[in-house]
């Protein structure tokens, strides 16, 4: 396979890595010195999980590290990625599964890292109104005669096999192959009987759509309502604010958001290239320290600053919708139908659950639906996922970073997890829309769960 | 042969020649009517936009458009007192580090703010010079030598005319690939996107200069050709004397055809590859989806309608500079 080879290399790597654990990382000094290259060029989608970046540069924490970041706008996930690996960019604003997928080989190749997971949950799932009306009829009401939420996939299910019969595909947008979303909308779809399809990429089939009952293709984020409105997907998963954008262009119903999918999961990450990391180590815990300091900021009093946070996100140059738009999710609610707004308190996490803290667990997660959905064509043993985590996600730069805010007092030690104890594992995690349990220790045992996917030994 | 010549006389921006009769006077038709023109368009405009509904609310009229013009226009302003305080910070920063490390030669950074609308027109206006004059740079020459030799001619002529009609958007990811990997500084002086953008639009302004040229060298008149002959002038003094003076107009006409190529090639590439310019800002504002966008995308059309017809008239100012026939009038 493609990455058998540099694989080896990697595995005696990382051998030495595991074994001496954080001792093998950089040793974070006394005192941290000046950044090695101070001109920085960051990227991002327009999307409101990219805010840690522009409260970075607004609230000048990044300033405060020394360092002078230019902020990018991107076209799509793919432009962003190349820019990384082509230097044109520093670091950007990053799919969790981009830094893990270019690492294995998937895709482009190339050796990016995450020392800071930007947030969880966040994203949603939204159809046109036409879809909505056909599954309406198979949803629970409550006593006011609002639909139960979480809706299933079992709701659409019918759809689906009715738009099969007729002989129509029916298609849906996501934004990246190895995006959360894919997978997010993916999970979903499969835990209501829908099949969402198979890669294999060993034959060169990388569209996703063997054995589809659903035809997932790839829009960019910001030109999922516009692509919905022209008819071309009938429905997306896409994150914030382009869900509640649909439901104030009065073209689409978002029916489920991620939280209620996988109750805080973990999303966007900040992806650097490994060559930057090592070459300008003091930049890099730099600006994760800014980071760092942007997500408490978001976080901070009971999401005080929130309002202030879509004021800044509502311009141009970020993410540029209407603050309305952009408010509905970012201060703790969200609009389903039209009137419909629920309280989603933790719609947005930044900070709080331990949100930054790249985890291990979190790659692995990700690497169990790359699996199960054929974009890892092959079986491979647990110590694989965990060997393949531990070379993408860098907690110790994190640690580094923690360590010397706390030793300034910008932050305190009750607010990151306990790093001396801290194996990088969150507990098996119990909040999947499904009831299916996930342990990161154990990626083949929670492959096999699954009903639709692929198992143990199959290949396409 | 190359084909396709340009009349010049169908160039000539405004002017109808038809109505120039003694029925109507100079001023009604310098001023009056251009007027009448515009609020009539104007007006067209606004009833238009308020019976199109769009999903981000209805199309701006020129009321909304015109707002948008303030709104930028304040954003710039304020983004400029942003850059000064973003000096000033940096001063303080730089000697508190003096301070702690007397080694440290203290460096302005370039302001890092976003690029306001008026920025962006800059962007654009040096990119589609350079991009252009690169063009002329490697078009005029290669058409004087097309144009003085049949046999370069016949040899050249399939290449040109079939690369002619190719739309930027088909040479840009060529472009940007090729630049990406041939471009390698870690800090690059000039940006790769500015690259990306000027190689674009000089592939796509290149060929009517080229056609143009050559076909101006081409039908030169025999006699001034036979004169030189007589006098037996040197390659080199036949082209200076003879050729480039005879040919003047001609290669004026291509430039300026090259110009408005030049001018909507970078637009559309600066849209499609998210290079800092007026294409970018009109996508930008596209993405951003807000109740104002649609505005601001109207706004930057009037702008690059208007700086796309005071490159035209510019080139023709200096057509006109250049060549003493007066075709250009």
């Amino acid at each position: 396979m493609q990455w058998k080879k540099p694989f080896r290399k990697l595995a005696s790597s990382l051998a030495l890595t595991l074994t001496f654990g954080v001792a093998a990382a950089p040793t974070v000094s006394e005192e941290l010195g000046y950044p090695e290259k101070e001109e920085l060029t960051f990227g991002f989608i327009k999307l409101t999980d990219m805010a840690p970046i522009a409260i970075a540069y607004e609230k000048g924490f990044f300033e405060d590290e020394g360092l002078y970041v230019t902020i990018e706008a991107q076209a799509n996930w793919k432009v962003l990625l190349d820019g990384v690996i082509d230097g044109r960019l520093d670091g950007a604003h990053m799919l969790a599964g981009q830094p893990i997928a270019a690492t294995m080989g998937f895709g482009t190749e190339a050796e990016i890292i995450t020392p800071f997971s930007m947030d969880l949950n966040g994203n949603g799932i939204t159809v046109s109104n036409a879809i909505w009306e056909e599954m309406k009829p198979n949803i629970p009401k409550r006593d006011d005669g609002k639909p139960v939420h979480p809706i299933k996939a079992d709701a659409l299910k019918p759809v689906v096999e009715k738009y099969k019969e007729d002989g129509k595909p029916f298609n849906m947008g996501m934004v990246f192959p190895v995006s959360t979303h894919n997978y997010e909308l993916r999970y979903w779809l499969a835990a209501g009987g829908i099949h969402p399809g198979y890669y294999a990429p060993h034959k060169g089939d990388i569209s996703g759509h063997i054995d589809a009952d659903a035809l997932l293709s790839v829009t960019p984020p910001p030109q999922m309502p516009a692509t919905l409105e022209a008819g071309t997907i009938y429905g997306y998963c896409v994150g914030e604010p382009w869900n509640q954008q649909a439901v104030f262009k009065g073209i689409g119903v978002p029916v489920v958001t991620d939280y209620e999918i996988w109750k805080d999961n973990p999303e966007k990450v900040f992806g650097i290239t490994r060559e930057f990391a090592e070459k300008y180590p003091n930049t890099t815990i730099r600006l994760t320290r800014a980071l760092i300091r942007a997500a408490m900021w978001l976080d901070e009093n009971n999401n005080a600053n929130r309002s202030q946070a879509v004021e800044i996100l509502s311009q141009s140059n970020y993410v540029g919708a209407d603050y309305e738009v952009i408010a509905n999710s970012m201060t703790g609610t969200f609009e389903y139908e039209k009137g419909d707004k629920r309280e989603v308190p933790d719609f947005n996490v930044f900070f709080r659950y331990n949100a930054t803290y790249p985890y291990y667990s979190d790659a692995i997660w990700y690497l169990t639906q790359m699996r199960r959905w054929g974009q890892i064509p092959e079986d491979k043993p647990d110590a694989w996922y965990k060997e393949l985590a531990a070379r993408v996600y860098r907690p110790d730069i994190y640690e580094a970073a923690a360590k010397s805010l706390i030793a300034e007092k910008l932050a305190t030690a009750a607010q990151f997890p306990d790093f001396e104890s801290e194996d990088g594992f969150r507990d098996p995690q119990t909040h999947f829309i499904d009831g299916i349990v996930y342990n990161g220790h154990k990626p083949n045992e929670y492959i096999e769960k699954f009903p639709i996917g692929l198992k143990s030994g199959q290949k396409l | 042969m190359l084909s396709t010549t340009v009349n010049t006389r169908k160039w000539q921006g405004l002017r109808l020649p038809q109505l120039n009769s003694n029925m109507i006077g100079g001023a009604t038709r310098a001023v009056t009517l251009p007027l009448i023109g515009i609020l009539a368009f104007l007006l067209l405009w606004s009833v238009a936009a308020q019976s199109i509904d769009t999903s981000l609310g209805k199309f701006p009229g020129p009321g909304a458009v015109f707002e948008q013009f303030e709104a930028l226009h304040e954003e710039h302003q304020r983004s400029r007192e942003k850059e000064v305080a973003f000096y000033e910070r940096q001063e303080v920063r730089n000697a508190k580090r003096v301070a702690e490390d007397p080694s440290y030669e203290p460096k302005i950074r370039d302001y890092t703010g976003k690029e306001t609308f008026v920025d962006q027109i800059f962007t654009s206006l040096i990119t589609v010079m350079s991009g252009f004059l690169l063009a002329a740079a490697i078009a005029i020459p290669l058409g004087i030598t097309v144009g003085l030799s049949r046999t370069l001619n016949s040899a050249i002529n399939p290449i040109v005319q079939i690369f002619k009609p190719v739309s930027p958007l088909a040479w840009l990811p060529l472009v940007t690939m090729v630049v990406s990997a041939l471009y390698t500084t870690p800090d690059p002086a000039i940006a790769k996107s500015f690259l990306n953008s000027m190689i674009t639009v000089t592939l796509c302004c290149l060929w009517p200069m080229v056609i143009n040229t050559a076909m101006g060298v081409a039908s030169i008149d025999d006699d001034l050709v036979n004169v030189s002959k007589v006098l037996r002038l040197p390659a080199l003094r036949h082209v200076q004397k003879v050729v480039l003076p005879a040919s003047v107009p001609m290669i004026f006409a291509g430039m300026r055809l090259s110009l408005g190529v030049a001018w909507m090639v970078l637009i559309a590439a600066e849209m499609l590859a998210q290079n800092p310019g007026l294409g970018k800002f009109v996508w930008d504002e596209f993405q951003n989806g807000s109740s104002d966008s649609l505005a601001r995308i109207m706004a930057a059309v009037i702008v690059i309608g208007f700086i796309g017809f005071l490159l035209d008239r510019g080139m023709q100012a200096l057509q006109r500079l250049v060549s003493w026939d007066n075709a250009a009038n």
